[in-house]
């Protein structure tokens, strides 16, 4: 964040690992907090609060993945699978046996672990593009069981109908009480990724992305924390699964198929392998996105083509865009927004006298 | 009895068909990797550019077919040049996942572009070969299966020999077995790149004509890549001849698959049963068949 930190020395480890590296970091955070539970959900049309709440369930989903690509170094094209995971089992439970969201949500969490977990086996004897290939087979199979076991995705079209989450006996169903539940997710799953990487186990992780082989030797078990790696990182896509079938009240699988697995790599990709801060910009980039190009082709783009060709020609532009900037930054900025971002904020550290 | 015999030497004679159809595209995969150990996740992208490129000539310009299947080689041979010496080679030497994610953004623009500038309408491509079915016994295949499996076959014959007999071909397995000394050796690396990738390009714009002209050319022609994968992997990454076995063992599976199975689950075991049978190969070979043991060093 903006701030300035002549003056400030670490002595111990304590304050090197510390959640809040300055003081100023604690102003910069409330003022944040401010904006995000105050200022921006009174002050914005119902419309922009509903593309509020479209990011803040990918930031869930953009953390999971970022743990197991961004921190362990594991390549996962199967993430939107862990999502749908999540979303069936939490629908299932919540239409047939009437349970509330506070339970369906670890629940459909907890399932997706235990997938993620087992999709996950195979990284303990390869890795890199065999990783890569075996989670997406893990993304195929798992889409063609749910499609076709009418027990778990709910008969002919795959979908099943979830009632609204209900808080002390409320019914959310405007957006903007949608975006106080969503928020508190988000939260939650930020600073808890925010804790997981500074402590043991995120040290692991780090140590298994640099040299699996040489963590090995130092004592790091693999086998646990490839695994771990796996099941948090599902846990999170369970979430995000789950979050998304309550806002849309549909959990439908077409919502989970590949194409959303590399949206959310795009993600990480763009904002930043292997950071918070980066996940987060890159969530809201990636989901703005479609959005902004929508907005701004519909009057341009009625000149040239009938409404008709208009959905294809704005879901082909989009496409493109997305694949020239998951290049750009891959061959330009390597670490993506986040890396921006410092600059940017180095440049204004010690503005105006840069030398 | 007779019947069940007659059944399964039909679905397997034809899954070996499709399955050397697969082999064709994944050669393309495999020349790369082998030469550059790049990987290319937008070669199902590319046999979909290949068959569009055939087939808005053939629509356009009323073009002769031997001409059509020209442009699409030519425009596919510059193509893959350009991706090399633009996308790809600023990523040497970075992590495996961005030379992955590059060819997936890669697939994901050229998925956008066509019909952005022709037209995303399915588009037929014909072949003068007629489409009265060949009889083979108890099995019937279509004549452009028959095609596929003799460009197929023609391809690895000439890979073979290219590879164990010509100067190049000695030359671009030394590239691929050791850069370094290859270099020392008075190889130039980076022409042999260039090579690699224009026989890829080569191999995709065939297998563009044949797919694109027996499924139809759109968009969905770029999920014929997804049968990539487990083809490479069983097969071996770096192996043309396992590509080829690969190719054999998925064709038939998929075949079987979707005649045996089929009936009982409702439909889609085609898509699904080349990743169950690749997962298992993970499991027991997890360099495929003839790929070669990577040993890694701390």
């Amino acid at each position: 964040m903006l701030h300035r930190e002549s003056g400030v020395f670490k002595t111990t480890y304590a304050a090197d690992m510390a959640l809040y590296p300055l003081p100023i970091a604690r102003w910069t955070v409330a003022a944040i907090a401010v904006l995000l539970v105050l200022v921006l959900p009174l002050s914005l049309h119902e419309y922009y609060i509903s593309v509020l709440n479209l990011v803040l369930i990918a930031v869930v989903g953009a953390l999971g993945l970022n743990i197991l690509v961004g921190y362990t170094g594991q390549i996962s094209v199967g993430h939107a699978a862990f999502m749908s995971v999540g979303a069936y089992t939490a629908a299932n439970l919540a239409v047939h046996l009437h349970l509330p969201f506070w339970v369906t949500l670890p629940a459909g969490g907890l399932m997706a672990a235990l997938i993620g977990a087992i999709v996950g086996i195979p990284s303990l004897r390869i890795k890199g593009l065999y990783l890569a290939i075996a989670t997406l087979a893990g993304q195929l199979i798992i889409e063609w069981i749910i499609n076709h076991t009418p027990a778990i995705s709910g008969g002919a079209q795959a979908s099943i109908e979830v009632p609204r989450p209900t808080v002390w006996g409320h019914q959310l169903k405007t957006q903007g009480q949608l975006y106080y539940f969503l928020l508190f997710f988000a939260v939650l799953a930020t600073v808890a990724t925010l804790n997981i990487v500074r402590s043991r186990i995120g040290r692991a992780f780090v140590a298994i992305r640099d040299q699996d082989i040489a963590a090995e030797i130092i004592g790091i078990n693999i086998f646990r924390y490839k695994l771990l790696s796996f099941a948090i990182s599902s846990f999170y896509a369970g979430v995000c699964g789950v979050l998304y079938t309550y806002y849309f009240g549909i959990a439908n699988y077409e919502a989970f198929q590949i194409g959303v697995s590399i949206d959310y790599l795009a993600m990480i990709i763009i904002g930043g392998l292997g950071s918070v801060l980066g996940t987060i910009l890159g969530a809201i980039f990636v989901t703005m996105l479609p959005i902004v190009i929508r907005l701004t082709m519909e009057p341009l783009a009625g000149l040239f083509f009938s409404s008709g060709e208009m959905s294809s020609i704005i879901a082909s532009t989009r496409l493109v865009l997305f694949g020239c900037l998951i290049i750009f930054f891959l061959v330009v900025e390597p670490e993506g927004l986040n890396r921006l971002w410092r600059n940017i904020r180095n440049y204004f550290r010690v503005w105006p006298f840069s030398y | 009895m007779w019947d069940e015999i007659q059944f399964a030497i039909a679905l397997s004679v034809s899954g070996l068909s499709i399955g050397l159809m697969y082999s064709l595209i994944a050669l393309g995969f495999v020349l790369v990797y082998k030469a550059t150990e790049a990987i290319n996740f937008a070669q199902g992208e590319f046999v979909m550019l290949a068959g569009f490129v055939a087939a808005v000539a053939l629509g356009y310009s009323g073009m002769p077919v031997l001409g059509a299947v020209l442009a699409a080689v030519v425009v596919m041979v510059v193509f893959s040049f350009g991706l090399e010496r633009v996308v790809l080679r600023p990523l040497l030497g970075r992590p495996v996942v961005a030379v992955i994610m590059a060819t997936i953004g890669l697939g994901a623009i050229l998925r956008g572009l066509p019909p952005i500038t022709v037209g995303g309408e399915t588009r037929a491509l014909t072949l003068p070969i007629g489409d009265t079915p060949i009889e083979l016994g108890p099995a019937s295949l279509p004549p452009i299966q028959v095609l596929g499996v003799v460009v197929t076959l023609a391809f690895l014959g000439l890979f073979t020999w290219f590879f164990l007999k010509s100067r190049m071909g000695v030359a671009m397995r030394a590239v691929a077995d050791n850069q370094q000394v290859a270099m020392a050796m008075g190889i130039n690396v980076e022409r042999y790149f260039a090579l690699a990738w224009a026989m890829a390009g080569i191999v995709s714009a065939l297998g563009g004509v044949i797919w694109g002209s027996m499924l139809g050319v759109d968009t969905h022609l770029a999920l014929v890549g997804l049968k990539v994968f487990p083809v490479v992997i069983l097969g071996g990454l770096d192996s043309v001849i396992g590509a080829v076995v690969g190719g054999l063992i998925i064709g038939l599976v998929e075949s079987l698959a979707a005649g045996y199975l089929d009936p009982y689950v409702g439909g889609g075991t085609k898509d699904f049963a080349p990743y169950v049978v690749m997962i298992i190969a993970l499991m027991f070979k997890p360099y495929g068949i003839f790929g070669t043991h990577k040993i890694e060093r701390v």
